[in-house]
């Protein structure tokens, strides 16, 4: 199946639904806060800092301990081994030792009986604090110099000379909000202590490898003595793939310092000010370009807020660095990535991790040269697509599977792009408040991490008698359909009925040292880990029939009537028992690492991915002059997800990810005050899209193609890319905005999130200027 | 006493129930049913959505509400349905939910009991039920699919009747014609039958909190981690909940929630009918009251301003009697209200619009559905000949407490209704109003778009489009 075998071209495989359909609207899908507690449970709360930045000068708890239902109260000297929760660098404490980094950050840890009396004790810490310096956002981060690494340049060509001698040149920037996952299951764990030192933990993690080695440190035990174990999240989105291990870590010190299952269920306000978000952009550049619109030299800053700790910021300003190309040639081109240290909860890992803040930049570049030549913002893109003999990234990789310019093509045409652009501007002409703006904007996403050595992925496929198959690996369920798509790859091995395939939690005990579920890597990897598992298993039963029924092993057929070897017809499961009885092992692991990946760091040079995954968007928009107000009228994307594993779940995917990128660029704003307080820390203050959000009307095609690469079925990844074909709508609003100066050549000023107050203010600039 | 509900037939029994303990919890932890899920704990996203139903003559009507605010004593005499209620023993789905598993409706799966409980309630009439599919889910969120599979899943499945005489029976039996109240720990609830009754509990408990929908007050408990003392829940007063409607206007008991006054807005004018439609989610406005939106004085409830600028009148009621005041009269600074000791509000009346009266409520909001204003404005105008020859304006989210715009009003009045005049009424709001800046507005976009809406009047009576919301934008 992973070779290319050209007799048989690969299909997309049926649409199974979601292995967990049926039990998620009946209510009985198990959630880790859902399994039945122990009468002698205890539930915990952290007492949070008030502080941005300070040093604890002294903590009394007495009346913590003294509250009612206490059973006992932690700080960092109560932690037996390591204090920290951090995924690379070493610099997250679980519990706050002298200082602390920012509002929110945990500083002590209290056990009680009931959830809500161990959340009213841990308002009754008195903390004293001697404040220090706070660096809130971007500008006084820079300012102060304030990094969490060295500031990073991705470069190729004399830029500035080529700069100089453009024909045009816009020096421009915006700034790109945050976003918070707002999962809807909020962070949660549950660790329960075993014999002999052992301990248990049911958590909501994208990485249970990664909770685990971290529990084992800090509770000074090896990793063999810590299972985690993690059936599905109620989502997760990059939110739970380092953010998990504060929690799970502080169930653990409880369940292991009072011999007592511990539960931490963290209520919503306290998960969206203690967790991390995804970055904040500020975005500057210089961009020259001839008369058509191609750009010859670009200048490009990305400034980052990346919070009080490194969490996986260097990997994430990568990603942006990485994609800010999007689908374009950039001959002379400098990147510039400024990682900044700020008194905030640390950012982390959100879909596309990275790569949005990289592709808007581009595509607002686009917009601004378009809006300055006085073109269709799309003549402009297709100028600067890449195509043979301008097909080298920044850095340094070849692209040989570019297939953006015929989506891009076909999506013009289907989605009637040109009229739809001359209606409109018919419609604006005549209509004094409502004002409309279209947009047409690709997606190029490379899938692989960029830290070479995560990607790889290991199955244990269990094989029992009956011919029954039980099927393990180390990616998590996080909604995103990984399982029943790992569970197609292995019943197609054995051409048995998916129902024959029992699809188990992902433990660290059965597939140990696994990268978090996360790069939308989950299927490629682990479906390629547990079809290699699954056909180790094949060829032994395959010898065996073989040598059973005196056939050569070319003759053995594994089909859906069931086994053909020679000419005997037997079910799977009447040859499993056979295979048991002739003493053949049925069970397998299987292992998988993406081959043909290398990238230089330090020169910021290399391949660092595998592949591409395409996609192209048009959003038609209806701006409201008076008031701000806007309405997303009509998407249509056509995406590529290669071959498909599973047609109706990758379409679910693109869906899912374009209404969570609309409501990044639209509704959700993060708004902290000047002591570094998170204000919309719930949903009552942070608006993330309703039902009536969504387009009112929304077609999503899928690209009928293959990935050029052998990967399971020739699919391709799906969990980011679709995110960012909802900068189609930010453009769409901005060309609206424009048409209150029809004739200017500038594009609105606008920063995202577009709320009603911003576009409001970009109509009223973008008039006076 | 303790409280009674009926659950699939059986009636539930709490011995000992803490008054502000809520539904979710003891649902999820005392009675395993953990298909109903807390996403927030304040109302907002409805993964705990649950059908709660009453006794309605010989019916039972249901609705949906969010159960982590519903405090358990609110359920007593009622009936109640949770996801686990919908399915058979054999594990067969009902169409609505066999419909969403085969759609692919579900991705995490989180939010999906809440959902499928919200369109169940569409498909047996629950209160609401006439509402479009995405009327119906606008308080639960999905931050996995999009929303498109569930949308086309309500759509697709009808109703489904139901046999609630059982139920019927079951309730007459459960509900008590008298106070019930409740004492645990020291901590004491009642529900008074009657306004009397609970005139009667106010001058015996001047420090106890009257609750209704508990949309406000539950959140002082799940968020602010507060012990009340002493709560007096008001659900069960009939009397509340009145709706008269004649030639000269409408009389809203306090207790009507606002799913139940929505259709008798809307018929008084259209505006005010989709100013409840945007009123929280369905789940809160079948739990929160037009008078305990009213009663708690919040500068950004939405009501208020638009039932001032329409003219209403408060009757609030005491044990000593009752006493009508102008709405307006009522908000006194924030935080303060006209309410005396031992009084409750009783009822509020909006005239009927004149026929030649030009009326307009805008709402703006971050979000569309399920959001609170930044800026609520409402106007009521007549004219006569060409010329305003009255002006009733009032504002949300533009000062402390709800409040009319005077500066405004006076420069429309007497004017001729052109450009002109708007251009300067709508300058006048500045001083009028000096609104704070906060997550929902800086104080300049509150000014310029409180201006704005007045604009939006007038392009409006001009035919112009002024609403993205407006269905014909989208075809042309």
């Amino acid at each position: 199946m992973a070779e290319r075998d050209l007799d048989r071209p690969v299909r997309a495989k049926p649409s199974h639904p979601h292995d967990s359909a049926r039990l998620h609207v009946s209510g009985l899908a198990r959630y880790a806060d859902d399994v039945a507690e122990p009468a002698d449970m205890l539930h915990l709360a952290f007492g949070q800092s008030s502080q941005a930045h300070a040093r604890i000068t002294s903590m009394d708890l007495d009346a913590v301990r003294a509250a009612p239902g206490v059973v006992a109260v932690f700080t960092a000297a109560d932690i037996p081994g390591v204090n920290d929760v951090s995924p690379v660098a070493g610099d997250d404490r679980l519990l706050a030792d002298g200082e602390v980094l920012y509002v929110g950050q945990a500083v002590f840890l209290v056990a009680a009986n009931s959830q809500m009396a161990a959340r009213r004790a841990a308002r009754l810490g008195r903390i004293d604090y001697e404040p220090l310096p706070a660096l809130l956002d971007i500008a006084a981060a820079q300012a102060a110099g304030s990094r969490i690494e060295p500031t990073q340049r991705m470069a190729r060509g004399d830029v500035e000379p080529a700069l100089a001698a453009a024909p045009f040149s816009i020096t421009g920037g915006f700034d790109i909000g945050g976003q918070d996952h707002f999962y809807l299951e909020g962070q949660v764990a549950v660790a329960t202590p075993g014999e002999d030192g052992q301990m248990h933990i049911l958590s909501s993690t994208q990485h249970p490898s990664e909770v685990q080695h971290l529990v084992a440190h800090m509770l000074h035990c090896s990793s063999a003595d810590v299972t985690v174990e993690v059936r599905r999240m109620g989502g997760a989105f990059g939110g739970k793939e380092t953010q998990a291990a504060l929690f799970a870590g502080a169930a653990a010190l409880v369940a292991h310092r009072t011999g007592r299952p511990a539960k931490f269920r963290c209520d919503r306000d306290d998960d969206m000010a203690m967790t991390g978000k995804r970055h904040a952009f500020r975005i500057g550049y210089d961009v020259g370009f001839d008369a058509r619109g191609q750009v010859l030299a670009l200048k490009l800053r990305l400034a980052s807020r990346c919070g009080a700790t490194v969490d996986l910021s260097p990997a994430i300003n990568d990603r942006a660095m990485f994609h800010a190309d999007n689908c374009y040639y950039l001959p002379a081109v400098e990147i510039v990535s400024e990682r900044l240290r700020t008194n905030t909860v640390s950012d982390t890992a959100f879909r596309g991790f990275g790569g949005p803040q990289g592709m808007i930049a581009i595509e607002r570049i686009m917009d601004d040269v378009a809006a300055h030549l006085g073109l269709d913002p799309l003549d402009v893109r297709t100028t600067n697509l890449y195509r043979p003999g301008r097909d080298v990234t920044p850095y340094g990789m070849t692209i040989v599977d570019n297939i953006a310019p015929q989506i891009i093509d076909r999506l013009r045409a289907d989605a009637c792009y040109d009229a739809r652009s001359r209606e409109i501007a018919a419609f604006n002409a005549a209509s004094p408040v409502i004002r409309k703006g279209i947009a047409l904007t690709p997606v190029k996403f490379g899938i692989s991490f960029t830290t070479t050595h995560l990607n790889q992925a290991g199955a244990l496929v269990l094989v029992y008698a009956d011919g029954s198959i039980q099927i393990n690996h180390g990616g998590t369920e996080m909604g995103q359909g990984l399982y029943i798509k790992v569970a197609q790859v292995v019943a197609d091995v054995f051409a048995v009925p998916i129902d024959r395939v029992r699809i188990t939690a992902t433990r660290t005990d059965k597939v140990p040292n696994t990268s978090a579920t996360a790069a939308s890597s989950g299927a490629d990897l682990n479906g390629m880990a547990a079809y290699n598992a699954a056909m180790t298993i094949r060829q032994r039963l395959t010898d065996f029939a073989a040598r059973t029924f005196n056939c050569s092993v070319e003759a053995v057929h594994f089909t859906p009537e069931g086994v053909i070897a020679g000419k005997e017809n037997l079910s799977f499961a009447q040859l499993c028992r056979k295979a048991h009885i002739g003493r053949i092992s049925l069970a397998s692991t299987g292992y998988y690492a993406t081959p043909d990946i290398a990238y230089d760091r330090a020169a910021h040079k290399g391949r660092p991915f595998y592949y591409f995954a395409y996609g192209a968007a048009v959003s038609e928009v209806a701006v409201d002059l008076l008031t701000g107000e806007h309405k997303v009228l009509q998407v249509d994307i056509i995406h590529d997800v290669g071959r498909s594993l599973n047609p109706a779940i990758d379409t679910g995917q693109i869906e899912g990810g374009f209404l969570q990128g609309q409501g990044w660029l639209t509704t959700e704003e993060l708004v902290f005050d000047d002591k570094g307080r998170l204000l919309t820390h719930s949903p009552a203050t942070y608006k993330i899209p309703t039902a009536s959000d969504r387009p009112l009307r929304m077609t999503i095609s899928l690209w009928d193609g293959e990935n050029v690469q052998p990967t399971i079925n020739r699919s391709k990844a799906v969990g980011e890319p679709p995110f960012m074909l909802a900068i189609s709508v930010f453009s769409a609003l901005a060309r609206a905005i424009a048409s209150v100066a029809p004739d200017k050549r500038a594009l609105p000023s606008l920063s995202a999130p577009a709320t009603p107050e911003r576009i409001l203010r970009a109509v009223r600039e973008h008039r006076a200027q | 006493m303790g409280v009674r509900f009926l659950l699939d037939g059986e009636v539930v029994e709490i011995a000992d129930v803490d008054p502000t303990a809520t539904l979710l919890d003891h649902l999820r932890y005392n009675m395993g049913r953990t298909g109903t899920k807390e996403g927030c704990a304040e109302g907002d996203c409805g993964a705990c959505t649950v059908l709660v139903g009453e006794l309605a003559g010989d019916n039972v009507q249901w609705r949906a509400v969010n159960a982590c605010i519903t405090f358990l004593p609110m359920l007593d005499g009622r009936a109640l349905m949770t996801v686990e209620s919908l399915g058979c023993a054999d594990g067969t789905l009902n169409p609505l939910q066999a419909c969403m598993a085969a759609n692919g409706s579900s991705q995490c799966g989180f939010c999906t009991p809440g959902f499928v409980m919200s369109l169940h309630g569409r498909c047996i009439g629950a209160s609401g039920h006439d509402l479009p599919v995405a009327d119906v889910i606008a308080g639960n969120l999905c931050r996995c699919t999009g929303y498109g599979p569930i949308l086309a899943a309500g759509e697709e499945t009808g109703p489904l009747t139901r046999d609630d005489a059982a139920a019927v029976l079951a309730l007459k039996n459960l509900s008590s014609r008298e106070t019930v109240s409740g004492n645990h720990q020291g901590r004491q609830w009642f529900a008074p039958r009657t306004g009397a009754a609970l005139a009667e509990l106010l001058v015996e408990h001047p420090g106890a909190r009257m609750v209704a929908g508990a949309t406000d007050v539950g959140l002082w408990v799940t968020k602010g981690l507060r012990t009340i003392e002493t709560l007096i829940f008001l659900a069960n007063i009939d009397e509340l909940r009145g709706i008269e409607e004649d030639a000269k206007g409408l009389r809203l008991g306090a207790g009507v929630r606002y799913a139940d006054a929505h259709a008798a807005l809307a018929r008084l004018h259209p505006d005010l009918g989709e100013l409840v439609r945007r009123i929280g989610g369905l789940q809160v406005r079948n739990a929160g009251t037009v008078g305990g939106n009213i009663a708690n004085g919040s500068p950004i409830g939405d009501g208020p301003p638009a039932l001032i600028a329409m003219g209403a009148e408060l009757t609030l009621r005491s044990r000593e009697g009752r006493r009508t005041i102008p709405l307006e009269a009522y908000f006194l600074d924030y935080g303060k209200q006209d309410r005396k000791p031992g009084e409750f509000v009783e009822s509020v009346w909006i005239p009927r619009p004149a026929k030649d009266a030009v009326v307009h409520i805008s709402k703006l909001s971050l979000r569309f559905d399920s959001d609170i204003s930044a800026v609520c404005g409402a106007f009521n105008l007549s004219v006569a000949a060409g010329t305003i020859t009255s002006a009733r304006i009032a504002f949300g989210g533009m000062a402390a407490t709800p409040r009319r715009a005077h500066a405004c009003e006076a420069a429309l009045t007497g004017r001729p209704f052109t450009r002109a005049t708007f251009d300067d009424a709508a300058a006048a709001l500045r001083i009028d109003y000096a609104p704070l800046t906060d997550v929902r507005g800086s104080s300049e976009y509150r000014l310029e778009a409180a201006a704005s809406l007045l604009l939006r009047l007038w392009h409006g009576v001009q035919g112009d489009a002024v609403s993205v919301l407006d269905r014909r934008i989208a075809h042309g």
